[in-house]
């Protein structure tokens, strides 16, 4: 699935200040009757598009289309098999594997990039600015093309380079590089999408709040350290929470990688491309919903859970 | 609730705090990474004017002896019949009824959040805000058995509607529009007699215009950019947009048998589709820095 979905809050909106409100009543009636034909369009649509379809997603998962008899309730039976399905455990811990050393990488990057921008000690901060995003608005389809182009072993750079000074071509497609040439594009598409999010942050810290501090002599570095990370931490949090959604639901990327490299990527190497196979080259429906479900929770229990270890953080610290 | 508005944060952006001190190491490193992020796109142009035989026989970051980039250019807008520009077309059209609808339902449902207090007015916002943790995987296959019901699948629509609700959009409209509107213009405007549809057109939509952009912005984006929609919903190749029809002439070329002169048509065909987009941040480059902040940077 593609990555490029605008951020979205990583913490729930804190409610709403409550106003003892003056107006009579029937002021009300219709402040809310306005309310409603304003959000209807939307709400309409949220409905049609994600209640109905979660819903029938949901219903599809609990029943097994069989050769004699047709569709039978099946009862959790779908999701029995995907929790002892090899393909789909292999592909949930591959993903895993790839968020625990890709998105630390990757924010890691981005922060730095972000500090340095915000540091003011840059010459051609624009340039370098915009020179980071750049890969942000290019789709990820052509992220792929491009990067297996310069991975290949035919004409890639890399690969004549090597041939050049005598030497084997560098193995980016093989199974056993794959992952980590994944990782690569999918930290060059995302490090200056991550790094405007977190400048914009750092930008909107009140300098106040360290210009006692650099007058105490405190290096730019415990500055950043001290004071600018724990401020933008809310920032910092959307980050991980989006890359961990952006993660789980690979597809994009491997899918087209595959095409030149079938050895090391297989139909089931994503969850998601493992839905997608399930769904339209075996045609089974009801499984790929339950595998897709599942796959659902599974981002919903990570998320909540890196959102709870950051929480009790904050709160020792 | 401290509240940053898109403007202040859009305006300290590019201004520095602390001028005068700039760090030679500091930016010859950056440069550096620069060279990182650049690198593929500066291959894609230097080999959008190489012809199949010269990407094997030279060196694939720098150009060769000739210049093919306008023949090229030919091949990809007349190769299979000239579907590559009705492709274009397709994911213009696509992306820009997409975004301005998406960005439109979106501002008028954020100025309903934000400026009118109804019943359910929270529960339905915490939907919404959840349901941004849905894995579009989830949504994508029972949507496309859902269309193929009502015979959707297969025509521009399909790939149009799913994209006109962004649950994101409505967020971002709603924290715009609770700093953008002041309550005391809306109020002034209803003393005068004007009605909600007037108030909303001559005061909120004028105020709600940036982030009305950012968000048609990052549609346009995830429109333009989008593979998996499109890939299951369409299987007409006049109905393609480019990312579909490009990954298919790249997995031509990357077939046996001898069909290698299709690689330079996929690199230059992949140059030419990047160019609006890089084009249009370049452009928009205010809109999105500071709606960005919107998003982030409230507490």
């Amino acid at each position: 699935m593609s990555r490029t979905v605008t951020p979205a809050p990583a913490r729930p909106v804190p409610p709403p200040v409550i106003r003892t409100t003056r107006r009579p009543w029937r002021r009300s009636t219709r402040e809310a009757l306005t309310a409603y034909a304003f959000a209807a369009p939307f709400v309409i649509l949220f409905v049609a598009l994600l209640v109905i379809p979660l819903g029938y997603a949901g219903y599809l998962s609990l029943y097994r289309e069989q050769l004699v008899g047709g569709k039978v309730f099946a009862g959790l039976a779908n999701y029995r098999q995907a929790l002892d399905d090899p393909l789909f455990r292999d592909s949930v811990l591959r993903m895993a594997r790839f968020l625990v050393i890709q998105v630390p990488v990757m924010l890691g990057a981005a922060l730095f990039f972000a500090l340095a921008l915000d540091s003011g000690r840059l010459r051609f901060p624009r340039l370098i600015r915009l020179g980071i995003f750049i890969p942000y608005a290019i789709p990820s389809v052509i992220a792929a093309l491009m990067w297996g182009y310069l991975y290949g072993p035919d004409f890639g750079p890399f690969a004549q380079l090597a041939r050049g000074v005598g030497l084997d071509a560098p193995g980016f497609l093989t199974p056993d590089w794959i992952l980590a040439s994944l990782a690569n594009i999918v930290t060059w598409e995302f490090i200056g999408y991550n790094m405007i999010i977190l400048f914009a942050a750092l930008q909107s810290i009140p300098p106040t709040l360290y210009e006692a501090a650099a007058m105490d002599g405190a290096g730019a570095w415990r500055i950043a350290w001290h004071i600018k990370i724990p401020a933008i931490r809310q920032a910092l949090m959307l980050s991980v929470i989006f890359s961990v959604i952006g993660t789980f639901q690979l597809f994009n990327e491997p899918k087209l990688l595959a095409g030149i490299a079938p050895d090391a990527i297989s139909a089931s190497y994503t969850p998601n491309m493992y839905a997608y196979t399930l769904a339209f080259t075996n045609q089974e429906v009801n499984y790929a919903s339950a595998v897709s479900f599942l796959l659902g929770v599974v981002i919903v229990v990570v998320s909540y859970a890196v959102q709870l270890a950051s929480h009790r953080r904050a709160r020792r610290s | 609730m401290t509240s940053h508005t898109t403007s202040t944060a859009a305006a300290s952006l590019g201004s520095s705090r602390q001028p005068g001190r700039r760090s030679n190491v500091l930016t010859l490193l950056m440069l550096a990474f620069l060279i990182y992020f650049l690198l593929p796109l500066f291959w894609l142009i230097v080999s959008a004017t190489k012809d199949n035989g010269s990407l094997f026989s030279t060196f694939g970051l720098w150009f060769g002896g000739g210049f093919d980039f306008f023949q090229n250019l030919h091949d990809v807008f007349t190769h299979d019949g000239g579907i590559y520009g009705r492709w274009l077309l397709n994911t213009a059209l696509y992306a820009v009824v997409s975004s301005v609808g998406a960005a439109f339902l979106a501002t008028l449902g954020g100025y309903a959040f934000a400026k009118f207090r109804f019943p359910g007015r929270n529960l339905l916002f915490s939907i919404v805000l959840g349901s941004i943790m849905v894995p579009s995987t989830v949504l994508t296959l029972p949507t496309y058995l859902l269309f193929s019901k009502i015979g959707l699948v297969n025509t521009p629509l399909a790939v149009i509607v799913p994209m006109l609700m962004s649950p994101f959009g409505l967020y971002l409209m709603r924290v715009y529009a609770e700093d953008a509107v002041p309550d005391s213009l809306i109020d002034a405007a209803r003393m005068d007699g004007a009605g909600a549809i007037r108030i909303f057109w001559q005061v909120g939509f004028r105020l709600l215009l940036p982030g009305f952009v950012t968000v048609l912005l990052f549609q346009l984006v995830a429109s333009w950019n989008n593979f998996f929609l499109p890939l299951i919903m369409l299987n007409n190749p006049k109905l393609y947009p480019m990312t579909i029809g490009l990954a298919q002439w790249q997995a031509q070329a990357g077939g046996v048998g001898g069909a290698q002169p299709l690689f330079s048509i996929v690199i230059t065909g992949s140059l030419v589709s990047i160019l609006p987009l890089v084009a249009a941040f370049l452009l928009l480059q205010r809109y999105w820095q500071g709606g960005l902040s919107t998003g982030s940077v409230k507490d």
